[in-house]
């Protein structure tokens, strides 16, 4: 029998194609205990996940919280507010703190790109990535394949736009790495600024058009306007770029009959989605929270079921 | 089998939900459900678990790569379930099964009905509708196949050669 073969999820760069559709196929069992009349499993009983997030985040750190106590993993969150940093505790300290207390595994969110990887080198329990700087986010990228394959029944083939501000985005960054291993056509749109010429480097095709861009389209992936990055120069207002790029129906017509309409979340109503597409008929957005509990269950399951140390 | 659960239970078809342990009690459980609905007008329901979630040794073992997910739709409360397995041995799996149906509801009665007891129980577990009780030795693995290529049959394993019975 094959088991899960990783102790850590620091990126969708290190995983395969066979590991990403053992943690899809595992996530299926799990999206049905969160719809039980008792949404609790007893299978991490005794473990402890940490919550280590160095940036603000609502959902992914709630999502990460609900997997672990569905699963009945011990929770603690920890939410490193920039005035702690200024004690002058160390990243590597602050790591060798936690791993004296025997978590097993370690949920991390950093602003730096790399910071779980050299967690991950200094610790002996699992460290799974939230998200790190502008370089990767692998569950949001799981949970999204997870919502694309239960919608379409398949990955291989699809043409997936990822519209917005990709060059910032970690979202879009572990999505084509995902994607690409499936055999999609990935396309990145937004302006020049936000969409510069190095990211053809991915295999995918970068267009500043959004209507080319969307055009026949099976996913449409729409990125939040990260207006705490975009002061000054990257973007001139935020009306023109919802002129030119926010998805609205005029543009989502243009993409295949029922095209699957994505975010990441939290969205800008009215910027980069309008609300007639955020709640339309073929909106994920929903269905993407729920696969995040699932898909997050899932990684604990099999990081925290063979935890190495023991 | 079919007969003394519908005797024995006293209820009509579909008071009856058969849950089959994955996966081998699943197939299991879909015989039983037809050939209770020969005996009698209506079908009853078949739903199934997935006890890797409950394992007694989840902390430790391996995690299974293939988990699937437990189905049971249809409310339970006051109802009569009875856990169907292929091959009844340690009770822990039972156990497991047990603890997961009642994450569902509240049954009035659990009963359990397994095609194969080959003792060699670690738990207090006694199942209330036996197929056949057979003497297997520790060691030997008592494999069940419903619907395969050599249609149903069950044998013995014991590292590499098979025998037939």
């Amino acid at each position: 029998m094959e088991t899960f073969p990783h102790r850590h999820i620091l990126g969708i760069e290190g995983l395969s194609r066979a590991d990403i559709e053992h943690v899809l196929d595992t996530s299926n069992a799990f999206l049905e205990v969160s719809r039980r009349p008792v949404r609790k499993v007893p299978t991490l009983r005794g473990k402890t996940v940490i919550n280590l997030f160095y940036e603000n985040s609502t959902r992914t750190r709630t999502s990460f919280e609900l997997a672990g106590k569905r699963m009945s993993a011990d929770v603690i969150n920890i939410s490193v507010a920039s005035s702690s940093v200024s004690k002058g505790e160390t990243l590597y300290d602050t790591c060798k703190t936690l791993e004296a207390m025997h978590p097993d595994v370690i949920v991390m969110r950093h602003a730096s790109s790399g910071a779980p990887h050299f967690v991950a080198r200094n610790v002996r329990c699992s460290v799974i990535n939230a998200g790190d700087g502008m370089h990767e986010h692998p569950t949001q990228a799981l949970l999204d394949a997870f919502t694309i394959r239960r919608a379409r029944g398949t990955l291989e083939g699809l043409t997936v736009a990822i519209v917005g501000d990709v060059a910032h985005s970690r979202v879009a960054r572990s999505n084509a790495l995902l994607l690409k291993q499936f055999g999609c056509t990935v396309r990145f749109v937004g302006p020049d600024t936000l969409v510069p010429p190095e990211l053809a480097g991915y295999g995918v095709e970068l267009h500043h058009e959004v209507e080319a861009g969307v055009r026949d389209a099976d996913v449409v992936m729409v990125l939040r306007v990260q207006t705490e990055r975009l002061k000054g120069a990257l973007l001139s207002s935020l009306g023109e770029y919802s002129r030119t790029f926010g998805i609205n129906r005029r543009r989502l017509a243009l993409a295949k009959p029922g095209a699957l309409v994505m975010h990441p979340g939290p969205m800008n109503r009215g910027v980069e989605i309008e609300p007639d597409v955020a709640d339309g008929a073929t909106s994920a957005v929903l269905d993407q929270v729920e696969a995040g509990v699932a898909i997050r269950m899932a990684l604990l399951y099999l990081l925290a079921g063979d935890s190495g140390e023991a | 089998m079919a007969l003394s659960i519908v005797e024995r239970t006293g209820k009509r078809a579909e008071e009856l939900c058969l849950v089959g342990i994955r996966r081998g009690g699943v197939d299991v459980a879909k015989r039983l459900a037809e050939a209770i609905a020969e005996l009698e007008e209506g079908t009853p329901h078949v739903g199934a678990v997935d006890i890797s979630l409950y394992r007694d040794d989840a902390a430790t073992a391996l995690p299974d790569p293939k988990i699937g997910p437990s189905e049971i739709r249809f409310p339970i409360d006051g109802r009569e379930v009875i856990v169907v397995d292929d091959v009844l041995q340690t009770g822990r799996t039972v156990r497991a099964a047990i603890d997961c149906v009642l994450d569902y509801g509240r049954p009035r009665r659990i009963w359990l009905a397994v095609l194969f007891d080959r003792g060699g129980r670690e738990l207090p577990v006694h199942p209330d509708f036996v197929g056949k009780t057979v003497d297997v030795r520790p060691g030997t693995k008592l494999r069940v196949e419903i619907d395969g290529k050599d249609g149903d049959r069950a044998f013995l394993e014991t590292a590499g050669d098979e025998e037939s019975r």
